[in-house]
């Protein structure tokens, strides 16, 4: 008796697994970069879509696109959608990760979207821009970006740096005295990536490496560093909504696209079109500018910003003085090769 | 009685119903094993296909790249007529350029960039390009037209590596584990010096393998004495002490290690208020406060704390069943105390210290998480470099050739453990 | 804890020095477990002592908050699932071992215990590339697998070792009673043989239920296991609500070691073996 309640239970166990294994029919995984941002989206779009009726599974990541190669190439897509920046878009569609978009089934007009024609393969949503930030009341004001960041002498202390060699080589570069125009000449050769790289060793044993985009922000409030860099909206929340007294560096700022690509493969692609269609809709996007200082990429959306948010946005005239624009062809192409450099120099 | 008369009278023994003893034994033991078989296989059929196809696919994967041979057929088809020497024939070209606009339109050439990368730094983003402009080209001559795309296609080495890539089975990433490469003319060399990491991540790994088996044999080799010698309710309640954390997730023991060593944290306060800050201040070691996240110190002791009972409890368990009388006898022979416990004590529980230390030290070879979260990059062990080439690079070749060498590690330890200890002899707890 | 008379000077010593090293190395076992706890009571954001103030605001976070249950659901249901399909297979193949020396029964030993010994990493690769052939790449099926094979080493260890002490003249006596063969296997061997089989059974949980780098591989979004929000969430190290989960892991453990202990204390006390 004993032994047969047990097998009994077994199989009652097995079964309830095994039927809870098949994915559920009607949700959407939709993958973003967590924190703020992620919050962001999700007022302003995930939580309005499910009031629609819809379900929506979320998760995070840090840009690994390696994983979404990894589930196309075995054929195991379980992203749905995922929001990526721009050199991941490039090179995704490049190497068939990515599916190709219709505009005219997601019902939107390209021409009407700031970015449309970078990529085949993915919708725009905003633009963001990479900064440095530093906490007023512990820190003076640097003159310059450089200064913040490879002047130990001035300002000692550790910095916060994202672990990927993205804009922190240019930065590097220009550090080292390479003019903005010649940047991507420079780093196209050994030579050049080998400098940016010695420009970094000055600094790397006072470098904490973030990988999230949470980090750089909780890293300046913590007191661990004495600057920090991320996406300028991450700063801006800490700024608006836990009341840190941070200043954002925007000069050298590196602005760049996110978009919303959908994972070649997956069964669930005409939800993914339902929803991109949802999210790029003018009123909303406008509306995400509500929790997170970035700029919608659907120029419809400019007349539903609340001005008060503008001085904020990257595209803000004050802040474009110095700007550099990383140029996301050459990352889409070089971008493999170049963290595996960074990589290499990292675990030295 | 009529059974008994109608048995033949041999020497040979048999049973009741006349079946020699040695045949009905025999049948009896085959039986015994088919059943023995029967109960034994659908565990042992499981394993083979959740565990062991796995590991064989990963073997698989470490030697066969097929994103050449399979993109680029008409290139090496023509290229097996080259001799080496100067560039290849017009045909080859021509072949090439209708191979690449076929997997532009197929979206591959993005894949065979990075395979050509491995090998020839810097021309993935070459051969996309030329993905890109070839559907231009369609008139012959191709030669000198693919050659203006990109002078790269006007260097031998480069056609030398298409041509080596040629077969879906390849000896790069093994090489690449054990920092060598194919030259040109196809012999095996060294790597060049900024691209030699696989052998110092491996000295690297067995170093603190090493280590922190060392350090858990130092730190519980008088637990377990004092486990074993004390009387049991005591022993019972000490056990406790390491059994709870045995039991504990190693990621809750891990998270509590990363929030202790935090600078400003529990353990840095810990070493201020004991002096041995101001200790290591007084001796130029640090600057301030001591610096241990992310560090191979923070790495080393969070593993140590993990592994601590992995190496107690198999000498435990051998010293239990030493007996008392053994150091009475000594002594009483007159040796000091120091003498015998060295001389009679400790040679017995070699066998549980061997057993330990194996384990430990096999199971540290393996470690992910720990150095990952608590470690810096420069402590990162094999199983970090096969996480991160499958999570951040997506190379399958590289995670899978890593693998490969932890596994041989892996199973030379085992099969010394087995030999010296015996598996079916394992205990827990 | 009295040092016998007849202990010399240098023993005395060693006595008091041994102790003394012996509670520090217990110390640092036990103290980060035990200094993690408070810290979820934190009401603040913060790691580090002392603590502004008390609240129960990450446990309400952890139970509430549907990331987190969710997590603990699913956690549960493939470390059930798990242990059911482990404890039955490898139960089933010590009984399968016990019996009879038949050749080749080491290598086949080590075989069925390698997935204990191998580093989980391997596996997890090659796991991910096959299961994906499969289908199950992505699914809690997978995952179910991959920790079925990863457990039941610890069922075929545990229940081993309570064979290997079992007293064969058992099964005899039951047969001479007049007991058919599964009679005697239910009625004489399972009882005795069940602290063992529980022990591995729980073994299997745990290790089901902490494990994360299969999870990591073979998981998708809707799968997310405990451990797997935990490693998430822990190189950001915001939400304290980490200390919470940590603090309800340890206490599920210990709840787990002290039935494991019960468990061996009765199973000494029925096969006669003195305390």
């Amino acid at each position: 008796m004993k032994k047969l309640s047990l097998v009994l239970a077994a199989a009652l166990l097995a079964g309830t697994a095994l039927a809870t294994t098949a994915r559920a029919a009607d949700e959407l995984t939709i993958v973003s970069w967590g924190g703020a941002y992620q919050e962001s989206q999700r007022k302003a779009f995930f939580e309005p879509y499910i009031a629609a009726g819809n379900k929506i599974t979320e998760a995070e990541y840090s840009g690994e696109i390696a994983k979404v190669r990894a589930m196309v190439e075995a054929n195991a897509v379980t992203w749905d959608v995922v929001d990526v920046d721009t050199q991941m878009a490039l090179a995704g569609c490049a190497e068939g990760s990515f599916e190709t978009i219709d505009w005219g089934k997601l019902g939107l007009d390209k021409a009407k979207f700031i970015g449309g024609d970078v990529t085949d393969c993915a919708v725009p949503n905003i633009l963001y821009s990479t900064v440095a930030a530093f906490d007023t009341s512990k820190t003076a004001e640097p003159a310059n970006l450089f200064e913040a960041l490879f002047d130990t002498a001035k300002y000692p202390g550790k910095r916060a740096l994202q672990k990927s060699p993205f804009v922190n080589l240019e930065w590097a570069l220009m550090a080292d005295g390479v003019a903005p125009e010649e940047v991507y000449k420079v780093l196209g050769t050994n030579e050049g990536v080998d400098r940016a790289l010695k420009k970094l060793d000055t600094i790397k044993k006072d470098v904490v490496w973030w990988t999230a985009g949470a980090e750089g922000p909780q890293l300046l409030a913590d007191g661990q560093v004495v600057f920090a860099t991320s996406w300028n909206g991450r700063f801006y929340n800490a700024i608006k909504n836990d009341k840190k007294p941070f200043k954002i560096i925007w000069d050298r700022q590196a602005p760049d696209w996110d978009f919303w690509a959908i994972p070649k493969g997956t069964p669930k692609i005409e939800e993914a079109y339902r929803f991109i269609s949802f999210a790029s809709d003018a009123q909303r996007m406008a509306d995400q500018t509500k929790y997170i200082s970035y700029g919608p990429a659907n120029m419809d959306s400019e007349a539903g910003i609340d001005p008060a948010i503008l001085p904020d946005l990257p595209s803000a005239q004050d802040n474009l003085k110095t700007v550099f624009y990383p140029d996301p062809q050459f990352w889409g192409d070089k971008g493999d090769e170049l963290r595996e450099r960074f990589n290499a120099w990292l675990a030295q | 009685m009529a059974m008994a008369q109608a048995l033949p009278h041999d020497a040979t023994m048999r049973t009741a119903d006349g079946t020699p003893l040695k045949v009905a034994l025999a049948r009896a033991e085959r039986r015994e094993k088919l059943k023995a078989f029967a109960l034994v296989s659908p565990l042992f059929a499981f394993i083979v296909l959740s565990f062991v196809f796995p590991i064989l696919v990963m073997l698989y994967n470490a030697a066969h790249d097929p994103d050449v041979a399979d993109n680029m057929p008409l290139t090496i088809a023509a290229l097996a007529q080259w001799d080496g020497k100067d560039l290849p024939s017009e045909e080859v070209y021509a072949a090439f350029v209708t191979d690449m606009k076929a997997a532009q339109q197929n979206r591959q050439v993005a894949l065979i960039g990075k395979r050509l990368n491995y090998e020839i730094s810097g021309i993935r983003s070459k051969v996309i390009a030329t993905g890109r402009k070839v559907g231009a080209l369609d008139q012959p001559p191709f030669k000198e037209a693919v050659i203006a795309i990109d002078p790269i296609w006007g260097e031998t080495e480069t056609w030398a590596t298409i041509e080596r890539s040629s077969s879906a089975y390849t000896p790069f990433y093994m090489l690449s584990m054990l920092d060598m490469r194919q030259a040109v003319d196809g012999s095996v060399e060294r790597q060049p010096q900024e691209r030699r990491i696989y052998i110092d991540v491996l000295k690297r790994t067995l170093g603190i393998s090493l280590l922190v088996t060392l350090m858990t044999l130092i730190f519980g080799y008088p637990v377990a004495y004092l486990l074993a010698t004390s009387p049991q309710k005591t022993a019972s309640i000490l056990m406790i002490f390491v059994l709870l954390p045995f039991w504990t997730s190693l990621l809750v023991r891990t998270t509590a290690w990363m929030i202790l060593m935090q600078d400003d944290g529990v353990f840095s306060q810990f070493m201020s208020i004991t002096g041995i800050t101001w200790l290591l201040n007084l001796f130029g070691q640090i600057d301030g406060s001591p610096r241990l996240f992310h560090t191979r110190f923070a790495t080393v002791v969070a593993m140590m704390h993990i592994q601590l009972p992995f190496t107690l409890l198999p000498i435990y368990s051998v010293m239990k069943t030493i007996s008392p009388n053994y150091m009475r006898a000594a002594k009483s022979l007159g040796g000091t105390p120091f003498y015998s416990f060295v001389r009679v004590y400790m040679p017995q529980t070699l066998p549980g210290v061997a057993a330990g230390c194996l384990l430990t030290f096999i199971l540290s070879l393996g470690y992910f998480i720990t150095p990952a979260l608590v470690g810096g990059p420069s402590d990162q062990m094999i199983s970090g470099f096969i996480f991160s080439a499958t999570n951040n690079e997506n190379n399958w070749g590289k995670a899978s050739a890593l693998g490969v060498i932890l596994l041989i590690a892996t199973i030379i330890l085992y099969y010394v453990y087995n030999k010296l200890v015996g598996i079916d002899r394992m205990k827990l707890g | 804890m009295a040092v016998p008379s007849y202990y010399t000077r240098g023993e005395t010593v060693a006595y008091y020095a041994l102790r003394a090293f012996v509670g520090l190395v217990l110390l640092f076992l036990i103290s980060p477990i035990i200094a993690i706890m408070p810290l979820s009571f934190n009401s603040e954001t913060f790691f580090s002592y002392p603590m502004p103030g008390y609240s129960l605001r990450w446990y309400d976070d952890f139970f509430l908050n549907p990331r987190w249950s969710g997590a603990l659901k699913v956690s549960f249901i493939v470390a059930l699932a798990t242990t059911a399909l482990a404890t039955f297979l490898g139960t089933l193949a010590a009984l399968g071992l016990a019996r009879v020396n038949f050749y080749g029964k080491s290598s086949v030993m080590a075989v069925l215990i390698s997935p204990m010994i191998v580093p989980v990493i391997i596996s997890a690769v090659g796991m991910f590339k096959f299961y994906a052939l499969l289908g199950v790449a992505g699914t809690r099926l997978g995952i179910i697998l991959a920790h079925t094979a990863l457990a039941t080493p610890f069922v075929v260890i545990t229940v081993t070792a309570t064979l290997s002490s079992f007293d064969k003249t058992l099964m005899r006596a039951g047969a001479s009673c007049g007991a058919a063969p599964h009679t005697v296997f239910f009625k004489v061997v399972m009882p005795l043989i069940l602290p063992g089989m529980i022990s591995g059974a729980l073994f299997a949980f745990v290790t089901s239920f902490d494990e994360v780098i299969v999870v990591l591989f073979l998981a998708s979004p809707e799968d997310r296991t405990l451990p797997l929000q935990m490693f998430s969430g822990i190189r950001e190290m915001i939400s304290p609500t980490i200390t919470a989960a940590a603090t309800v892991l340890v206490l599920i453990s210990t709840a787990l070691l002290v039935t494991v202990e019960l468990l061996r204390r009765r199973s000494e006390r029925l096969r006669g073996v003195r305390a």
